[in-house]
């Protein structure tokens, strides 16, 4: 089974997202902030990041930096969960090393179909 | 069971059961699922300037209970108390409250179909508290809304603008 | 709820997301709280990239979880507070008090929309096109029509967006705000367009643009704000260029067109924009090399020795996600019952031991001994679930206290200390209403207007000061204003005129008494603020159900000081037994001062049978407790012959008892859920032989003493 890190400072989001993705069939890690993440990513097997980009401490882009710099994660699949798709994210997501994007809000179907492109 | 009416509700419909007691000569019953439990008599600790048909409170595993001599209350010839004496513990819609009675008989199950109203029976308590009269082979049951009776402004549980 | 969805299979199955509401409304609820506090902790002039990153991540989160969920009137809402947030947060412009005034009233609407969504959405939903519009015309960097009779100090146009001097007439508005990107091309000469952005310049209202790089030649490109119509643009234009030659795109959509060569965009939303894409050559976007799949081989067999060290790091994280749960209040009160239950059972059995050989049953004592210590300890833990930060309490005050200021035009800084106090739940809710009304009383009646003060020499701004503290086995809770104070003349001629008897004699203590008289305020004009003079009796009656006391202190031009002493929960009291006959009388400890013997000669009678007592150099009303509750003697060689002093309510009565039965805590029980509310008696107990005792209200006794 594929293991997913769903990360997302909103309780509501992150329950919604779980439960979407345990429902297609993969295991989901929640973080609360990309601090979290990052911690949990290193202790927990993980297949693919989920991470919503405003979150505190530590947002999505600035997460994927970081775990780009790490040599584990340097071709993990990164997905940003953003309210717009303007080019100044894009542009970010893209230097910051991400594997795409995917808009807020989303039905779920979408968000497992877009899931399913990267990881099976 | 509908409270706070002026008038007593209508017969009662189906089958209920009843528990009987004893106040004077009279035997009256209530609604079975108002009753908590019947005790024996303890003394309750007095509560200054109550009216005297109210003894007081008592501990009932944690709960403070008011303690309420029907036979006081209405009258009766004697109100002793020894190892006898019984309390009905009734559970009310807003309250726990004990009261006591001679005593306690049986409980009965009444069809609609034993029952009548009694609209001018004569009887220490309210008529407006009386749902209607109960027969059971040659006992008369004087059934009565027990709920209502104890939330009257005489029966001194209630203040007045509850 | 119903689960209608299937496995596996993702592609079009149904999810049903309502089970997630619940905890999108607390959510949101919280950071309309978290968003509510910033707002009225930002400092205007000086407000940090920290502050207002953080006010618009509340924002931004809801209004994400609305769209998500469905709940589009709050989407929208809260979008709008979004675009004016982010503006802010670039510095793209000023802060300005109408702002935080339109986003706290937008963040009230929000929060009345969502309430309405929690609710089932009956009824109607608040109107908020007038916030809307507000929000936009601030966001445009315009003052609105409705803005507030004091003018803010206004702000210099902010760099890149050439808003017009706002201090302009304000216009009329067409709609909301909208950004647009305007290409104007192919032009002879590009100038020609800087005359376009000179109309942004010259036209008050009209709305900011600015410069973007074009990608097409003889062409320039503007990104637009504005609230005119497409129509209206282009009529405007029409002086400098002609219709054909100006393409006005919504930003978004615009946006979306550009970059479809550089990324692997794989579909567009309904809406025309972009729903998600992947970038090209990114690790793991489709269509690139998988190297992961390669890599799952060599995991496979790491991922099985994994797991155990894995194992308690994860219990570890688990715990550190959730440091508090959400608990149900009736289930922490069931639990405070049963312990109550507990220390009633476990006194009983130590009072029932006490008569047993130590030698014979010393196993059995030792052990009743550790049941004792067990049960205090366990009491106090579960006491202190239900105790809550002062905090808490004081939450609300800032918010109101701007408001009501606001209102009566006065300056007014809050100062709060002791909010780590901690103090029982249900004194919380019972505390909020009488503190608010004393809060709004310093606000309304104890503050003077900025002029009066600056006259007086004091500073415009005057300040409320809200403090909580432990004293001894109470919380005081103070309010105090450095405001008008009372006035000693004004409150001694109300209380006569309302035939109350007074004397110059009384001292300060006791003419600011007064003023907890029913109708009484000497508050010049009512406000319906607070001057009906229904509040003070109604504030000092709830404290003292609460088995409290208050106190004034106050200086006359300096300041006025209320507190509020409450004991530290309500169910569980310091109590000192006192026998009269054969009955049990409980007496709250903290109101007993001292006591003592007497003779019959220490006390004198007096007119109407009132019996005073002299102690040291005082007279104090006398109350038998024999006489008022009418016990029965039955031992005529017993009498009263032992005063005990209590103080409540500002002054002290002689209790006359038979004898001093002990100290001890006492679980305070309701005698009202199943009775009725007895004179002179706040409450009752459970004995540790099984019987009920009463708990007697020293403020009740005092008061009749007066009488």
């Amino acid at each position: 089974m594929q293991s997913i890190l769903a990360v997302d400072d909103s309780p509501s989001m992150r329950k919604m997202v779980s439960f979407t993705l345990t429902g297609a069939g993969y295991h989901v890690v929640e973080a609360v902030d990309g601090q979290d993440a990052l911690e949990k990513a290193e202790s927990h097997d993980i297949d693919l990041v989920l991470a919503d980009q405003n979150m505190p401490r530590l947002d999505g882009i600035g997460l994927t930096r970081k775990l780009r710099e790490n040599p584990k994660f340097k071709t993990i699949p990164i997905l940003i969960l953003t309210t717009e798709s303007s080019d100044q994210m894009k542009q970010a997501g893209r230097t910051a090393g991400a594997t795409g994007w995917l808009v807020k809000p989303f039905d779920p179907n979408r968000l497992i179909e877009v899931i399913q492109k990267v990881i099976r | 069971m509908s409270v706070m009416g002026k008038t007593a509700e209508a017969v009662p419909t189906g089958t209920r059961e009843y528990l009987t007691f004893r106040l004077d000569q009279e035997e009256y019953g209530i609604d079975i699922l108002k009753v908590q439990e019947i005790r024996g008599y303890e003394p309750p600790t007095r509560i200054a300037n109550a009216p005297n048909f109210i003894k007081g409170v008592v501990n009932l595993r944690g709960t403070i209970v008011p303690i309420v001599d029907m036979r006081l209350k209405f009258n009766c010839a004697q109100a002793d108390y020894n190892s006898f004496t019984v309390v009905i513990i009734l559970n009310l819609r807003n309250r726990v409250v004990g009261i006591v009675v001679d005593s306690v008989s049986d409980v009965m199950e009444l069809t609609p179909e034993s029952i009548r109203s009694a609209p001018d029976i004569e009887s220490a308590i309210d008529n407006s508290c009386i749902l209607g009269l109960g027969s059971v082979g040659e006992r008369m049951l004087i059934l009565l809304d027990i709920e209502k009776l104890m939330s009257g402004v005489d029966m001194g549980l209630v203040t007045a603008n509850e | 709820m119903a689960e209608t969805y299937q496995e596996g299979s993702g592609a079009g199955a149904d999810f049903d997301l309502s089970q997630f509401y619940q905890i999108f409304f607390e959510e949101a609820g919280e950071n309309l709280d978290q968003m509510e506090q910033m707002l009225l902790d930002l400092d205007l002039s000086s407000a940090n990239d920290e502050e207002l990153n953080g006010i618009f991540r509340c924002a931004h989160s809801i209004k994400g979880g609305s769209a998500t969920f469905g709940f589009s009137d709050v989407a929208e809402l809260t979008h709008q507070m979004e675009s004016l947030l982010d503006r802010l947060r670039r510095h793209e412009l000023q802060p300005v008090p109408q702002m935080v005034d339109v986003l706290l009233e937008s963040a009230d609407a929000s929060r009345s929309l969502l309430a309405r969504h929690q609710a089932g959405g009956q009824g109607e939903a608040v109107s908020t096109t007038s916030l809307v519009r507000r929000i936009s015309e601030l966001a445009a960097g315009l003052v609105p029509s409705d803005a507030p009779a004091v003018a803010p100090p206004l702000p210099a146009p902010a760099p890149q967006v050439a808003a017009p001097a706002p201090k302009a007439v304000t216009p009329a508005v067409a709609g909301q705000a909208r950004t647009l990107e305007i290409q104007i091309g192919p032009l002879e000469r590009p100038q020609q367009a800087d005359a376009i952005k000179e109309l942004f310049r010259d036209i008050p209202g009209l709305g900011a643009i600015r410069d973007m790089e074009s990608t097409q030649p003889n062409t320039r490109l503007f990104a637009v704000e504005t609230t005119s119509t497409n129509d209206d643009l282009l009529d405007l234009f029409a002086f400098h260029v002609s219709k054909e030659q100006v393409l006005i795109r919504d930003a978004a959509a615009a946006a979306a067109t550009d970059d479809a060569d550089d990324d692997v965009v794989v579909a567009a939303d309904g809406a025309g924009g972009e729903a998600y894409g992947f970038f090209s050559d990114a690790p793991g976007a489709p269509g690139t090399d998988a190297p992961r799949a390669a890599a799952q081989a060599p995991a496979q067999a790491p991922k099985a020795a994994a797991p155990k060290a894995a194992e308690p790091k994860v219990a570890m994280q688990a715990q550190m996600e959730s440091t508090t749960i959400r608990v149900d209040v009736k289930k922490v009160d069931q639990l405070i019952n049963l312990v109550g239950e507990l220390v009633i059972t476990q006194a009983m059995l130590a009072q029932n031991s006490r008569g047993l050989d130590a030698g014979a049953y010393q196993q059995l004592l030792a052990g009743l001994a550790d049941l004792d210590r067990n049960t205090r300890d366990l009491q106090e833990s579960v006491m202190s679930i239900r105790m809550i930060p002062m905090s808490i309490v004081f939450s609300r005050f800032p918010r109101m206290l701007r408001d009501l200021a606001n209102k009566l035009g006065k300056k007014v800084e809050l100062v709060t200390l002791g909010e780590a106090t901690e103090l029982d739940k249900g004194l919380v809710e019972k505390i909020t209403d009488p503190l608010t009304h004393l809060v709004r009383n310093s606000c309304d009646h104890g503050i003077e207007m900025p002029a009066d003060r600056l006259a007086k020499g004091k500073s415009e701004h005057g300040t409320i000061t809200l403090s909580a503290s432990h004293q001894g086995g109470s919380i005081v809770i103070e309010v105090r204003d450095d405001g008008r104070g009372l006035s000693r003349e004004k409150i001694l001629s109300k209380a006569q005129e309302r035939g109350i008897e007074v004397s110059e004699q009384m001292s300060d203590a006791e003419v600011w008494q007064l003023i907890f008289a029913p109708g009484f305020s000497t508050a010049d004009e009512v406000t319906d603020v607070s001057g009906r003079g229904v509040g003070m009796d109604v504030v000092k009656r709830n404290i003292a159900a609460l088995n409290g006391s208050v106190e004034i202190d106050s200086a006359e031009g300096y300041g006025m000081k209320v507190s509020v002493r409450l004991p530290l929960t309500l169910a569980i009291m310091d109590g000192m037994s006192v026998g009269v006959s054969d009955e049990v009388y409980i007496l709250p400890l903290s109101s007993v001062v001292e006591s003592f013997q007497v003779n019959a000669d220490d006390v004198s009678t007096v007119a109407q049978g009132s019996q005073l007592v002299k102690v040291r150099d005082e007279y104090m009303p006398v109350i038998a407790l024999e006489k008022i509750f009418q016990v029965p003697r039955f031992d005529p060689n017993k009498s009263s012959n032992i005063m005990v002093v209590v103080e409540a309510d500002g002054s002290r009565v002689a209790l006359l008892v038979d004898e001093l039965l002990g100290q001890h805590q006492v679980v305070v029980k309701n005698l009202e859920s199943n009775y009725r509310k007895v004179p002179n008696v706040s409450g009752a107990t459970i004995l540790g032989d099984g019987t009920v005792a009463l708990i007697l209200d020293t403020g009740g006794l005092v008061r009749r003493a007066r009488h």
